[in-house]
């Protein structure tokens, strides 16, 4: 696990924040009373068992979910009274998801994918090519996701979540997909582009590779995170 | 990105797009084809008055349309000829009679009897024969769309109408009726025999206005001096007559249920696969929802995957239809597809697919983005 120098204002932060399904004596607490901060240049691992409430807590700290209680803070600015569109353009903007199932269009090349989130985000679209080429995939820019191993997938779709210089990632079980050499390969990506570029990244996970190259693990269960 | 997208997301699934395609060709060419014989039928109805170089039409009053009118006495010519401001009138003869088949069996024909002197009226597009044959008594002239119809195959058949002979000295092509008796023209004389009127009958005066006169003045004296009829400018009893067969008849109210029909068709085929394209890409809208598209640039994709649809389905499909029309001309009803229809309906066809598209966008919109987190 590695350290960092802290930057005293969080990224993204979380205080006293639950998440309630339903109501009375069958509510279910699927978060509840977190507090969590990230800070820019930290990755985080997000550990815990299924079911613990780890990829809820994601869907709240990237404005997906509406937490029942507590604050959720992104780079200073609380969301819980911005509209939805507000909310899409700070997730559009400050942003990148990296999903388990690499969510990539089937029907764009790995170039495309990637210059459609820099076209939404209104970036110039050469930059695609130099994201593919930072993820070692300059080679591969005209081939479709079927062409494309597991491991591929996974760097283009974080390529993808790069696009528009996102502070704040926010990645899902990245490595559940992918074999061991891949899953190592894809978790040292994600770490350098953490540390070398100052973002700060929540990874849920089940995989302790993430854990030994991240800055903090925190385990959760029930929807608390353990002392 | 978002037509890109769009296209792709089509073309990505070959067999679905061209099921797409099949629906809106199909849609195109129905709706195509029946407002293609709505206008051929309308065309066809009211192409001997517009044929006519007559700027105005007295009539039996009460009379409805071209091919069904009382006759009228001598005394009506005399009574236009005098009003000031007609130039020149002549009567006209309209009337269905039998025609003897020589192949066998009998045939109701329309009757045209014109003044041959006048140039008021007569056929055009003769392909054989002249104009000027029809002054022998007995002769007449067909087009060759009816020569199966009437039982001839060429110049010189004869024949007989109300049991008295005829003689065909002439063919034109493409001159063709509204009804299913087929037009047989001839002059005036030969006319009111073979119609069996008597010598001062007609069924209609048609005539021209002099230079500088006032075409409301004349048809308002002509109206006041012929209380038993009823007076038209040309382009009025054409509209007349083109109203009774279309509407009164129930014709051209069919012929327009039809078209609507192919588009409710065309509609509900391009909705469904639409929809279908949709659910396939579900996960890809909502991992556009989550990444914080804006809710516009997931109705451009729909949007351009339904106008991208129409467009490739309306080209081919009225490529179809205008081959149709143009072999429709050898046929009784000719289907008449004009630049303007065909442009109108590529945006009835793009209307029709992104009113299609609206379900798609419902459903697309309605996606939770936190979905495309669930395993």
């Amino acid at each position: 696990m590695r350290s960092c120098a802290r930057d005293p204002a969080p990224a993204l932060e979380a205080t006293g924040v639950s998440l309630i399904y339903g109501s009375g004596p069958t509510a279910v607490h699927a978060v509840n009373q977190v507090d969590l901060a990230v800070h820019p240049g930290e990755m985080l691992a997000l550990m815990g068992p299924s079911g613990s409430g780890k990829t809820t807590l994601l869907l709240v700290l990237g404005c997906l979910l509406q937490a029942s209680a507590g604050r959720v803070r992104v780079e200073g600015r609380e969301i819980a009274p911005l509209p939805p569109a507000a909310l899409s353009h700070l997730r559009l903007t400050r942003m990148g998801f990296i999903f388990q199932s690499y969510n990539l269009f089937p029907a764009l090349t790995a170039l495309e994918n990637v210059q459609l989130a820099l076209e939404l985000k209104g970036y110039d679209l050469q930059e695609g090519r130099d994201l593919l080429h930072r993820v070692g995939l300059g080679e591969r820019l005209g081939n479709y996701p079927r062409q494309l191993s597991g491991g591929e997938k996974q760097r283009v779709a974080i390529a993808r979540a790069l696009a528009g210089d996102p502070a704040i990632l926010l990645a899902d079980e990245p490595t559940a997909a992918l074999d061991s050499a891949n899953g190592r390969a894809v978790v040292r990506l994600l770490a350098e582009l953490v540390h070398d570029q100052g973002r700060a990244a929540i990874i849920v996970t089940h995989d302790p590779r993430i854990g030994d190259l991240s800055d903090r693990v925190v385990h959760m269960e029930d929807g608390r995170i353990l002392p | 990105m978002a037509w890109l997208l769009a296209w792709r997301n089509l073309a990505h699934d070959r067999s679905r797009f061209a099921v797409t395609l099949v629906g809106i060709i199909f849609a195109v060419v129905l709706i195509a084809m029946q407002l293609g014989l709505f206008l051929g039928f309308t065309d066809s109805a009211t192409v001997i008055i517009r044929h006519t170089q007559a700027d105005f039409w007295v009539v039996t009053r009460g009379t409805q349309n071209f091919e069904i009118a009382l006759p009228m006495s001598e005394r009506e010519l005399h009574v236009v000829r005098s009003v000031p401001g007609v130039a020149q009138a002549e009567r006209f003869l309209v009337q269905f009679v039998p025609w003897k088949k020589p192949t066998g069996g009998d045939e109701s024909i329309i009757l045209i009897g014109f003044d041959l002197n006048s140039g008021l009226a007569g056929p055009w597009h003769l392909r054989e024969g002249h104009l000027e044959d029809l002054r022998l008594p007995d002769a007449v002239i067909v087009d060759q769309v009816y020569l199966d119809k009437l039982g001839i195959n060429r110049i010189g058949t004869e024949t007989e109408i109300r049991g008295l002979r005829a003689r065909v000295v002439g063919i034109t092509q493409g001159i063709r009726s509204f009804t299913t008796s087929p037009w047989v023209f001839t002059s005036f004389r030969n006319a009111q025999r073979l119609a069996g009127l008597r010598p001062e009958e007609a069924n209609y005066v048609i005539g021209t206005f002099a230079p500088g006169a006032d075409p409301r003045q004349v048809l308002a004296t002509l109206a006041q001096a012929l209380p038993r009829s009823d007076v038209y400018l040309s382009a009025d009893f054409a509209a007349r007559t083109r109203d009774y067969w279309m509407f009164t008849t129930g014709a051209g109210a069919a012929v327009l249920v039809s078209a609507l029909l192919g588009l409710l068709v065309g509609a509900v085929i391009v909705a469904q696969v639409l929809y279908a394209t949709t659910v396939d890409h579900l996960t890809e809208f909502g991992t556009l929802s989550a990444m914080g598209a804006p809710r516009q640039f997931i109705y451009r994709v729909i949007l351009g995957q339904a106008a991208i649809s129409a467009t490739l389905g309306h080209l081919p499909g009225i490529g179809i239809a205008l081959t149709l029309a143009y072999l429709s001309q050898y046929s009784a009803a000719v289907v008449i597809i004009p630049w303007e229809l065909a442009l109108g309906l590529y945006g009835v066809t793009l209307g029709m697919c992104l009113l299609a598209s609206i379900i798609s966008i419902r459903k697309a919109m309605g996606i939770d983005p936190a979905m495309v987190f669930q395993k």
